[in-house]
């Protein structure tokens, strides 16, 4: 995977050209404003459930549930499934009200519900938010991709990338994008399963190579494995202040068949630099360049720059030993790195309780070759990755309110996505509006059962994916284990072509919707209300541009980050803002524009506040003391932020009673009744 | 009132179609979303407190794998078909605002 691979950039430039040609096509048929901005309303059930699943189905689903799945295991089933399941949400509550009620956005239903022309400048702000959050996993979609298959650097690829569909957006508008975007849904259900079905027919099925990891397997070190019970394995270690993450339970982890290259990035790469090995067996790593270890964990294996200090006796911890003569901390060139795994001790009884993986942090740039034979680096053990409360919700401490939340964040932020729910405009009524939901729950299913068998096959195939954190790239490599090496790197190109499908549907919609609101809610309705139309359609025109080289700079960011999580975070930010607007406003009464203002801003702000400092405690750019259970409150927000923003808009509107509108029942009729009954009325005319 | 338009009646009427409406609706969202909650709440707790069940294995998958993975994404859509159907109904219940307001006046429900 050193060099171009040819056939895969065939299938990634056709399907970039294929995008980009039907949107010109496309583009010539969109006249008005109002063709624009919502494609002017007159789409057909299929095809818009086509297009809105296409829209949906983003760099996370494609590539980022595969890699975060074969990362953790069982525990990131919650992604796929809440991702298609939070449309049943809609559904229920959300999808015909909105219809009805004939506003393109959620500023206009803002604007429109509540009588307020303030509250839609309020309102606007978390497509923004929210817009910018779900961007930049596109972006390192794209950086990881082009990565992959070209060789580029990272921030290449994401230029690449983001200039083609920022360009796209800007002279296209959405109705290019209505077709494009069913067309490329199918696409990606072709990219995501075929592929898999004919790596299955190799190496065997999606059961097959999920029982590979109940834990039967042999290895060299069993002896020292002991009853542990894996929740409990969040703990401080030793003398070292800094807090053990990775659970490392007994049990094996998958071993690589032959020898692979690997890149390390270093320090600038963190946390990917670092390396934790299995408890189980003997880890060798070569070093051509050598290298120079930064941290050796836990305590008892780091041995000082003399190589004097040993707290455990040697039988017990062999500990990590330079053959050539290294002192442990660094590796002259050529040097192997032998990683033993030991039993932890304890002093007082002299009994074993448990075996711990030894870990390092390599220090500069540098590549390494892991020998056959050895147990991945950084891979979950078996069971801890096979059975729920794995190494993603028991990282804190606090698995099953981990799970509870992200399942909150999932599902009520799919209901509250700006750049999803515009695709709502364009069917013909609340009935086709309801239908439409339906048929996208059947093709988002359909699509996710797949990225899941991506993951386990992958844990299997390509273990050392896991060494320097590159598992969101397995849809791309997995193919080319194949020993057909022309099948192989075709199969590659066509998953290479949909998650290219993938971040640029999921990035023009969000560039459409985030344009939208600025050109549409601040510049037509704050800044310049008198302006004309052309002068809108410029507005949108330049808008696209700045939030297309804001994402680009965004998406630099973010390459250590798993793509799924950071989508799920968006999630969290919608569930604790929109959705509370949207299910209040759509089915009570009583609430008030001051109510949903407030909740909307306290509950998406304090969320944003939390997530945002878990990013930069995780890249240690920030280190505040927080205990872990704050912690797991604060990487998953939704289950405090929700019941807060909810109770703040019923708090509140109870307080500011007299400020409901004077035809609120009208309003309430108008988003519940069916249109036969004469009422719909649309907020931009035709 | 035949000659009335839905835009004329007064701000009682409205209440009232709205309360209508909305009651019948929201009645099934909420049975809807009950039992999708039941499921998607239940198993978290059922892989925590029942692990003997969550982890038996079917076939290489283990069952709490099997029903999470795939068998959800059915059951999901079977309720969304569900509410549909029933939502539609209603919906042509409630169409014809007189007879809704009529009813309403002589006490009786629409549909039932």
């Amino acid at each position: 995977m050193m060099g171009i691979s040819w056939i895969a950039l065939a299938f990634v430039v056709a399907m970039v050209g294929a995008t980009v040609g039907l949107g010109f096509y496309a583009t010539r048929k969109a006249q008005t404003a109002s063709d624009f901005f919502v494609a002017g309303r007159s789409v057909s059930v299929f095809w818009n459930a086509s297009a809105i699943s296409g829209e949906y189905l983003s760099a996370a689903s494609f590539m980022g549930i595969a890699g975060l799945l074969m990362k953790y295991g069982y525990d990131a089933l919650w992604y796929p499934v809440c991702y298609a399941t939070g449309y049943l949400f809609l559904l229920l509550f959300i999808a015909g009200p909105l219809r009805r009620f004939g506003a393109y956005t959620i500023p206009d239903f803002a604007e429109g519900r509540f009588d307020s022309p303030m509250f839609r400048r309020i309102a606007v702000t978390f497509v923004l938010f929210i817009g910018f959050f779900y961007t930049m996993p596109q972006m390192k979609g794209a950086g990881v991709v082009l990565g992959a298959i070209m060789n580029w650097p990272y921030w290449v690829g994401i230029a690449v990338v983001g200039a083609v569909i920022t360009f796209n957006v800007a002279f296209g508008g959405m109705k290019g994008i209505t077709f494009v975007q069913a067309f490329q849904y199918w696409a990606k259900v072709f990219a995501i399963s075929v592929p898999v079905f004919v790596l299955m027919s190799v190496y065997g099925g999606y059961g097959k190579n999920l029982g590979a990891n109940s834990g039967h397997k042999q290895g060299t070190a069993r002896e020292h494995e002991l009853p542990y019970d894996r929740l409990h394995d969040v703990a401080y270690i030793g003398q070292d202040e800094e807090r053990q993450v990775e659970p490392s339970a007994p049990g094996h982890t998958p071993v690589v068949a032959r020898d692979v290259l690997l890149k390390f990035k270093g320090h600038e790469g963190y946390p990917a630099n670092g390396l934790s090995f299995s408890p189980m067996d003997v880890t060798r790593l070569e070093f051509p360049k050598g290298v120079t270890f930064d941290k050796v964990l836990p305590g008892p294996f780091a041995k000082d720059s003399k190589g004097e200090r040993l707290p455990f006796r040697d039988d017990y911890a062999p500990g990590l030993k330079g053959n050539e003569g290294g002192d442990g901390l660094s590796v002259p060139p050529g040097g192997v790195l032998e990683a033993h795994p030991f039993v932890n001790h304890d002093a007082r009884t002299t009994e074993h309780y448990g075996s711990r993986a030894a870990k390092v942090e390599i220090k500069e740039q540098t590549t390494a070759v892991l020998k056959a034979g050895s147990p991945a680096p950084n891979a979950p053990a078996d069971r801890a990755w096979l059975r729920p409360f794995g190494p993603l919700s028991a990282k804190h401490g606090y698995p099953l309110l981990y799970t509870y939340s992200l399942i909150i964040a999932l599902i009520c932020g799919t209901a509250g996505l700006p750049h999803i729910l515009v695709r709502f405009y364009t069917n013909p009524d609340g009935r086709a509006a309801k239908r439409t939901t339906l048929w996208v729950m059947v093709m988002l299913g359909s699509f996710y059962v797949f990225p899941p068998i991506w993951g386990v096959l992958g844990r299997n195939a390509m273990p050392w994916l896991y060494a320097n954190d590159t598992t969101d790239s397995i849809v791309i490599r997995l193919p080319t284990i194949l020993q057909n090496k022309l099948l192989g790197e075709i199969l590659s190109g066509i998953t290479a072509a949909g998650a290219f499908a993938a971040f640029m549907s999921t990035f023009s919609g969000l560039l459409v919707s985030m344009s939208g609101a600025l050109a549409h809610d601040i510049y037509g309705k704050i800044l310049r209300p008198k302006s004309s139309p052309e002068a809108r359609m410029a507005a949108f025109k330049v808008s696209a541009v700045a939030i297309g080289v804001a994402s680009m700079g965004l998406g630099l960011l973010v390459e250590t980050f798993d793509i799924a999580k950071m989508v799920g975070w968006a999630f969290a930010i919608a569930a604790a803002s929109y959705f509370p607007l949207l299910l209040l406003g759509a089915w009570w009464k009583g609430l008030t524009k001051y109510g949903a203002a407030s909740g909307m801003l306290v509950g998406g702000f304090a969320s944003l506040a939390a997530i945002v400092t878990s990013m930069l405690l995780d890249k240690k750019i920030v280190t505040i003391p927080v205990t872990p259970l704050v912690r797991s409150l604060m990487e998953q927000p939704a289950i405090w932020g929700v019941p807060l923003s909810i109770g703040i808009m019923i708090a509140v509107s109870l307080l500011t009673r007299s400020s409901l509108p004077r035809d609120i029942s009208m309003k309430m009729l108008r988003l519940h009744a069916p249109e036969e009954m004469g009422l719909s009325k649309n907020y931009i005319e035709h | 009132m035949p000659d009335r338009t839905v835009l004329e009646l007064s701000a009682e009427e409205h209440a009232t179609l709205a309360h209508r409406v909305m009651r019948r609706q929201g009645a099934l969202s909420l049975r809807v979303a009950a039992v999708f909650a039941v499921l998607v709440l239940g198993l978290p707790l059922v892989n925590a407190y029942w692990p003997d069940l969550a982890n038996a294995e079917v076939g290489g998958f283990t069952v709490t794998w099997l029903f999470l993975g795939v068998l959800f994404y059915p059951i999901t859509v079977a309720l969304a078909f569900y509410f549909v159907r029933k939502s539609d109904k209603i919906e042509a219940e409630c169409t014809d605002w007189r007879a809704v307001l009529a009813d309403e006046a002589s006490g009786r429900e629409v549909g039932r």
